[in-house]
């Protein structure tokens, strides 16, 4: 077995060390009927590197990979080029096969890199501090609904329409156990949430959540819900589930959210089926001890020497114990190294750059879609996905589109399930990923699904 | 003669001064210091180049950016090298031995990253048609089948994204049960050697927690847990092997009483490298249990996560799982069951824990680790791994006090305390001493049922000539902290850092960079 190095020589070397006379005497305290004598029945053997490789190559080769076809999707993942100096560095194995910076002496890589993205999360968001990640942009969004309740005091959260709807299962399934309220409404295409969310805050009010841009993709100023969060004590929660918008667009932050969370997936970490993703987390430096997860901080050691350490651990459940402000525990370290690497290699420059190049694609696929006739546009704005309102079930086009190798979008009717209104629905994201001929090649392929007729 | 430099080489040192001599760089030869890329990279410098975006009218809402963000950027070569750099500062496993208990620090396969970077995985997106994700499903599947097997329980929940995620799908499924039966049962009971996201969860969830005590042989006191049993209790949340490193052997008779109460058994998973393959925790009466992927099967901990924590349910808790799902469906195809389908095939689900369906980038890891290993190798895996820590624990207890030696063989972790050392002498002295023998330390100061706990988990994946070493390595400094060496309050002195501040870190947190403040010039 190669993974495994001892030999049966040392086993009986070990064994006589011990004092026991086989291995079954050091399973004496499992109780005799629950002790299993032989490998578990039906279950397979031991398999060469090669067997296992060319089962998964057999697995892997029945998905339609996104680089292999024109592709669109996005609510909350997105695809985008991720420089080939960032896999290979999150594979040195000191990242890789590190634990959590427990013992900072012998983990300042891991430190000072969490203290870089802690800073870079910080200010792209807005936001005086960051925290070293969570597990992804859902639990991240429950979490800061928690943590404004703490600080608040109260339990009432309004959680806009255009939040994605996975955000609002989660923090629902969260909220049933909490006692926490939510106060939800119907996602609507022909007009935003503002409206009720200004009218909904009161005094009871612990939060207001707003994804920006929206699970449709539209943009809209933070600043007049913020203003009416804080007249009443309550905070703005901001989800940025595309991180690459703010390259663009002001950052929550400067609109006056007091705490921002978002999905770092775009930047460094790849589509994987949904996960892992890092999730990203900053608020107002006043809130900090509120926090959930875990924060590096600057410090010195015993010669002066700068460096980093885990800190404000006594918010945490190893200190803390049912007192903690959150149980996570391990977070999301290497996908947050590799967002970090993926922003260092773009920097300002780059990254206004890339914010641009989407934008402008998306422009112009918008452009060319809404020319197919009876296609048109759900959005006032938007930054690299926007939502098409079809004139047939976009469901049924979706498959359709794929029949056809084109992996056209995402439904409404996939995300909102029996929501007559929306299943015309598709939402749309262009990155830089996607070439002029993508754009054509899927605008054919609608006008083509739509004259066939779905369903037919 | 002059020097340049006070603290640096002149010519009439002598050896010694020159070993405490500075460098002009900082550096000590392969020891290279590292400057934040806040302190390197400028905010026109960029590693990544695109062609130029058309020109369009822009449809931002009129909310363009106008202010800088502060974002530095690195050329290739300058990130290349920073990271790199950054890398050499931490201990690995593919450096040495990682003995920290209850983390499971084995050898990360290398295959596992290949599988999972093969770009029908690493390249779908979590929301492509189902019929266009067959082997992704498959693959979930699959891997859902085996902790199904080798548990030996009902069902599996397989989107938690880490351990603590997993408890916590754990304890909202046992809440969905009680909420079913109509029943308001506020307490769960958590033995005081848990690990802190026992407690921490359960509180998250809305239940109060109340303490367990430990026997002094290092178990659950199983007669004041049955007395705490009543109808008020909605479960206990046990770990076994426990954070002792000992099969907690009563767990069965635990488990019943538990049931003729009317409560719920979860069992903190961490530790089940000690027993996979050997042992099924579903024969022993649990009705939920997570699994940390990033532990026993092996996927790599990134200096702290990403996790995976699915959880294995009993056929009282399935019902209560949450989506998604993936359900094999009688043509042999593969059905992802999300909020749609949810009321058909899983009516009863407490609902979604987290946005798409898990860590697919840990399930292709996990599931490569377990096919190599296969039932046999498993097996193998729990003997060895328990073959290790009792050769560390029987090799070491005449040097350092082990309190539960007597209680009969650990499992996969050996416990020690700083019971025998020199006045002023502590675990944390050890700790740092090992650091600069080359050893990442073990677990310190947890369990906290012991004075000064060192947990010691060597894992399988070390050679008899690598145990050893360690075992000398801990002797060594064992006993220097026994005769009170002064050296080692001070240690480590070989590390990329001497002993850092964490008081003046919690004092005064600096959690982001800021430009150093220009002196304000004289009027």
């Amino acid at each position: 077995m190669r993974y495994l190095p001892l030999t049966d020589s040392d086993r009986q070397a070990m064994l006589a060390t011990i004092g026991a006379a086989s291995v079954d005497d050091l399973f004496i305290d499992v109780p005799e009927e629950a002790r299993l004598n032989g490998p578990i029945a039906g279950l397979p053997m031991h398999a060469s590197e090669m067997a296992v490789e060319r089962h998964f190559s057999a697995l892997a080769r029945k998905n339609m990979a996104a680089a292999h076809h024109p592709f669109f999707l996005g609510a909350g993942a997105y695809k985008h080029h991720v420089p080939a100096s960032v896999d290979h560095l999150i594979q040195r194995g000191e990242f890789l096969t590190a634990y959590t910076p427990y013992q900072p002496e012998i983990a300042q890589g891991t430190l000072q890199m969490l203290f870089e993205f802690q800073t870079q999360v910080a200010r792209l968001f807005g936001c005086d501090v960051a925290n070293a990640s969570m597990y992804d942009g859902s639990t991240a969004c429950w979490e800061a609904i928690g943590m404004a309740g703490r600080v608040t005091k109260r339990k009432k959260a309004i959680l806009s329409s255009g939040l994605h709807p996975h955000y609002v299962s989660v923090a629902q399934t969260m909220a049933r156990f909490t006692g926490d309220t939510l106060d939800l409404a119907a996602l609507d295409m022909a007009q935003s949430d503002t409206a009720r969310l200004l009218a909904s805050i009161d005094s009871e009010t612990s939060c207001v959540v707003v994804q920006y841009p929206d699970i449709l993709g539209r943009i809209e100023d933070l600043g007049p819900i913020a203003a009416k969060a804080h007249e009443h004590g309550a905070l703005l929660i901001t989800v940025v589930t595309e991180p690459v918008a703010l390259g663009a667009i002001k950052a929550p932050g400067e609109m006056g959210a007091d705490i921002v969370v978002g999905e770092g997936q775009s930047l460094g970490v790849g589509l994987q089926f949904g996960g892992p993703y890092v999730g990203l987390f900053a608020c107002k430096e006043k809130f900090v001890r509120q926090m959930p997860g875990r924060l590096c901080g600057e410090t010195v050691d015993a010669e002066g020497k700068r460096g980093f350490v885990l800190t404000l651990s006594t918010r945490e459940q190893h200190i803390r114990r049912e007192k903690a402000t959150s149980n996570i525990c391990t977070n999301s370290g290497l996908c947050a190294l590799a967002f970090s690497i993926h922003m260092s290699l773009l920097g300002e420059h780059g990254l206004r750059e890339l914010a641009a190049l989407n934008h402008a694609r998306a422009v112009q696929a918008a452009d060319r879609l809404t020319s197919i006739p009876g296609v048109s546009l759900v959005n006032d704005s938007f930054f690299n996905e926007f939502t098409l309102k079809l004139p047939a079930n976009a469901r049924d086009v979706v498959h359709r589109l794929a029949a056809k190798k084109v992996l056209g979008g995402v439904s409404l009717g996939r995300l909102y399930p029996g929501q007559a209104t929306l299943e015309n629905g598709l939402l749309v994201a262009v990155t830089e990923v996607v070439s002029d001929e993508d754009i054509e090649t899927l605008a054919v392929a609608l006008q083509e699904t739509l004259v066939e007729g779905v369903g037919a | 003669m002059s020097t340049v430099n006070a603290s640096g080489w002149r010519p009439e040192m002598g050896e010694t001064d020159v070993m405490t001599a500075a460098t002009f760089t900082g550096n000590r030869a392969l020891m290279l210091e590292e400057a934040l890329i806040f302190e390197i990279g400028d905010s026109h410098t960029t590693g990544v180049d695109f062609d130029p975006a058309p020109r369009v009218q822009s449809r931002l809402g009129g909310l363009e950016r106008q202010r800088d963000i502060g974002l530095p950027g690195l050329s290739e070569p300058e990130a290349v090298r920073h990271y790199t750099r950054l890398s050499r500062q931490n201990y690995a496993i593919d450096l040495g031995l990682f003995p920290l208990g209850s983390c499971t620090m084995k050898h990360n396969p290398r295959l596992n990253e290949k599988v999972a970077r093969m770009k029908g995985f690493l390249d779908a997106h979590p929301m492509q048609p189902q019929e266009t994700v067959q082997g992704a499903l498959a693959v979930i599947h699959e891997l859902a089948e085996w902790l199904i097997r080798l548990t030996g329980m009902h069902g599996v929940a397989m989107s938690p994204k880490a351990g603590a995620h997993g408890e916590l799908c754990g304890i909202l499924a046992i809440k969905a049960a009680l909420d079913a039966r109509g029943e308001d049962r506020p307490v769960i009971l958590v033995p005081e050697s848990a690990h802190g996201t026992n407690p921490a969860t359960a509180a998250f969830a809305g239940f109060r927690v109340e303490n367990i005590p430990a026997t002094p042989e290092g178990r659950v006191d199983v007669a004041a847990l049955k007395t705490r049993l009543g109808p008020d209790v909605a479960g206990v949340m046990i770990t076994n092997p426990n954070t002792c490193g000992l099969f907690e052997r009563d767990l069965k008779v635990i488990s019943d009483a538990v049931h003729a109460a009317g409560g719920y058994v979860y069992c903190d998973g961490a530790n089940f490298n000690a027993i996979v393959g050997r042992v099924r925790p579903g024969d022993l009466g649990v009705d939920a249990m997570h699994i940390n992927l990033h532990k026993t099967f092996s996927t790599p901990h990134g200096g702290g996560g990403p996790g995976s924590g699915p959880v294995v349910l009993s056929e009282a808790l399935s019902p209560y799982g949450p989506i998604p799902f993936v359900a094999k469906m009688p043509d042999g195809s593969f059905k992802l069951v999300e909020e749609e389908s949810a009321g058909e095939m899983h009516p009863e689900t407490f609902g979604r824990m987290t946005a798409f369906h898990g860590q697919m980038g840990m399930f292709t890891r996990a599931l490569a680790y377990i096919l190599s290993h296969g039932a046999d190798g498993l097996k193998q895996v729990a003997e060895d791994a328990v073959l290790n820590a009792n050769y560390v624990l029987r090799s070491l207890e005449g040097t350092l006090e082990a309190p539960f030696a007597a209680s009969g063989p650990c499992m996969h972790e050996a416990l020690f305390t700083d019971d025998n050392l020199a006045e002023g002498f502590s675990t944390l002295d050890i700790a740092k001493g090992l650091i600069d023998e080359g050893y990442h330390p073990m677990t310190v100061y947890f369990p906290l049922v012991v004075h000064g706990a060192m947990l010691v988990e060597p894992t399988e994946t070390e050679s008899k000539a690598a145990l050893d070493q360690f075992i000398g390595a801990l002797r060594s400094v064992a006993n220097r902290a026994k005769q009170g060496d002064p050296a080692l309050k001070s240690a480590p002195h070989f590390a990329p850092r001497r002993r850092l501040d964490e008081t003046l870190a919690a004092r005064k947190p600096v959690l982001v960079w800021k430009e150093a403040e220009l002196p304000i010039a004289a009027e």
